[in-house]
């Protein structure tokens, strides 16, 4: 009785450690203390950041800045997946382009976003074509890069199996190649959409009047930097939880495909 | 012959995996691709089937040269090693792929994978996926996947080295058995000569990309054609300088013999024990006994040679370091290409007794 009881107790403080509970508490409660040694302006504190948070949802500035923000995120996002699915399974499927496209993919991944945010100004306007396109190319290069390492490392043995069924390259390609790729593609849009949450805030810093990023940036104008704790808090809650739904959507929809 | 083969060669760099390769196959029948490890074996299966063109050479199916037929259309189906279960379908959508491919309607295809779930004996198992089966279950869901199309040939490379050896046992008479029932030309591939032994009717041994013999298994194992089928084939003992040993007297052609198991009686000595061909024994030592079920496998030490006999269960007991007297009844001449089967003297001339 007692070893069992003592087993399942260090079991429920496993549980409890994992779920991320105490570390939460920890960080909090170290901002907090922090947040007492400085004024308002330099750190503010939890309650603070909170009681700015409702501020903003109420006059309705953070609603419309995540509805800016995420809108954008969306778009490029979606169009990235658009392009960089289709484009990487073709690419992957044939070795000579993908000798062609590699050597160059390898060389634009170093090129942050961010880095051509002044270019794309240029080239696509103040409006919201360049944070779209930004946010596009961010997305794209996880998701294009992923389809085709999912493409590459298709078993061989079942596109062999498929063919000795009969099957045409075509029909080989459609019904084992590209669902062989479903895990790697899954990665690489869950990777993407981080990216694309990284590029917004970036974008919207350097330009424009809404969205979370102009929403930071702006707060120092006001010296309200519980704005700023506000919207850094409202990215990294609605980061967290898109990217958790999408996993569980995943898991739940894609198990067979190997998504994990 | 239905399947024929013809001077098949094919190099991976400069290593050559398929050396003139040449042989036929009889409609209906279960062939076993017997050889060691890196003999071939796969290559032979996979050119056939398509997945890897020969450099030179002909195959001819039912009469028909398919060397320039690509895999999907030579009607061929293909039981991979690792299964090669597709594991994003079900059970059901990986035995329906092949008759999809042929555009069956959806009742027929109904139809036919449920035949075939009954044929493996594993019916009712249509939802599941390929990671929610056993070993064993994957292997008979992969035969009957590449049954469903109907192919002319079914080739199985190594059908059974992922499976444990109880249940190997098991579906290895499973798998003549409905190989049977379906009434298909099959090869298949394995490196287990008991396998080999007791499904195929005819065996091919490989060497070194080359077809070493081919025949039926009581053929093989009684006149091997070459040294290599001589001493791959059984628990064969080579013996050089096989003058020395009684009753044998060196051929002038061959210095080289080949010694099985059932070739030899092993005695147990005793101190004022006689037998009838005393002078055509050798004195040895025992060295391993080993229990067998029926027998018991013994390997004795006659000077440096090793030879591994079989020993009645009722017979007294050896123990290891016992002395045994041994009679070697007849072994396997090798030269060159050659063998040939050579019996002690001493038991020709049973007009001579020794006392
Ligand atoms: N695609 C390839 N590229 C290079 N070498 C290869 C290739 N396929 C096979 N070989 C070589 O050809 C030889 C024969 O290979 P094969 O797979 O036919 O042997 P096997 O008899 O099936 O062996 P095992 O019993 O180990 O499966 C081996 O030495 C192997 O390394
Ligand atoms: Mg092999």
């Amino acid at each position: 009785m007692k070893k069992e009881k003592s087993k399942s107790s260090a079991g429920v403080g496993q549980k409890i450690l994992r779920s991320g509970v105490v570390s939460w508490i920890i960080i909090i409660a170290v901002w907090w203390l922090g947040s007492l040694a400085y004024d308002e302006y330099f750190l503010p504190s939890p309650t603070e950041t909170a009681s700015s948070m409702g501020t903003l949802i109420q006059n309705g500035v953070l609603g419309a800045d995540i509805l800016a923000s995420f809108g954008r995120i969306l778009k490029g996002w979606l169009l990235a997946a658009a392009v960089g699915i289709p484009l990487g399974l073709l690419v992957g499927n044939f070795k000579p382009v993908r000798w062609l496209v590699e050597p160059v993919l390898s060389f634009f991944r170093f090129v942050p976003a961010i880095a051509l945010t002044t270019l794309f100004l240029m080239w696509f306007g103040v409006g919201e074509e360049s944070k779209v396109a930004l946010i596009f190319y961010a997305s794209f290069f996880p998701i294009f890069v992923n389809t085709i390492a999912g493409v590459a490392s298709v078993d061989k043995s079942l596109v062999e199996a498929a063919s000795s069924m009969g099957a045409k390259k075509l029909h080989v390609f459609f019904t084992v190649v590209v669902p062989s790729a479903v895990s790697n593609i899954f990665t690489g849009v869950r990777l993407g959409l981080s990216s694309s949450i990284t590029c917004v805030v970036a974008a919207e810093m350097l330009v424009g009047s809404d969205g979370l990023g102009y929403l930071i940036n702006s707060s120092k104008l006001y010296y309200k930097t519980g704005w700023a704790f506000a919207g850094i808090v409202t990215l990294a809650v609605i980061g967290f939880a898109a990217d958790r739904l999408l996993l569980v959507i995943g898991k739940h929809k894609l198990k067979h495909f190997g998504v994990k | 012959m239905y399947i024929e083969l013809k001077n098949i060669n094919k190099t991976f760099g400069d290593f050559k995996a398929s050396d003139d390769v040449s042989f036929g196959i009889e409609k209906g029948k279960l062939i076993g691709l017997l050889g060691p490890s890196g003999s071939g074996k796969t290559t032979i299966l996979r050119i056939l089937a398509g997945l890897e063109k020969q450099d030179s050479g002909d195959i001819f199916i039912d009469g028909k040269n398919v060397n320039n037929l690509p895999a999907n259309e030579r009607g061929i189906g293909f039981v991979f090693q690792n299964y090669a279960l597709f594991p994003f379908k079900t059970v059901y959508d990986n035995i329906a792929y092949g008759l999809k491919v042929q555009k069956k309607d959806k009742a027929f295809i109904k139809n036919r994978v449920s035949e075939l779930l009954d044929l493996v004996g594993l019916p009712g198992l249509e939802k599941r996926y390929p990671d929610q089966l056993s070993g064993g279950q994957r292997q008979r869901i992969a035969l009957a996947r590449a049954l469903a199309p109907e192919p002319e040939l079914l080739l199985l490379d190594e059908p059974f080295a992922a499976i444990d050896a109880k249940v190997r046992k098991e579906l290895r008479s499973w798998l003549r058995e409905t190989i049977d029932k379906v009434g298909i030309t099959s090869i298949f591939v394995t490196h287990d000569q008991d396998e080999a032994v007791e499904v195929a009717d005819e065996i091919i041994i490989t060497n070194k990309g080359r077809v070493e013999q081919a025949g039926n298994p009581v053929e093989i194992y009684l006149e091997p054609k070459t040294p290599f089928v001589a001493q791959f084939i059984g628990q064969s003992a080579i013996i050089e300088n096989y003058g020395t040993l009684k009753g044998f007297t060196q051929t002038d052609s061959s210095n080289t013999a080949v010694i099985r198991p059932e070739f030899i009686e092993i005695n147990k000595f005793e101190d004022n024990g006689v037998h009838q061909y005393e002078s055509s024994m050798e004195d040895g030592i025992v060295d391993e006994v080993l229990f067998r079920g029926n027998a018991f496998e013994v390997k004795v030490k006659l000077n440096e040679l090793y030879l591994t006999g079989k020993y009645d269960l009722s017979a007294p007991r050896l123990r290891r370091g016992d002395k045994v007297k041994i009679l070697i009844k007849k072994l396997y001449t090798i030269s060159g290409n050659q063998t040939d089967i050579l019996l002690n003297k001493g038991l020709d001339t049973s007009d001579v007794y020794y006392i």
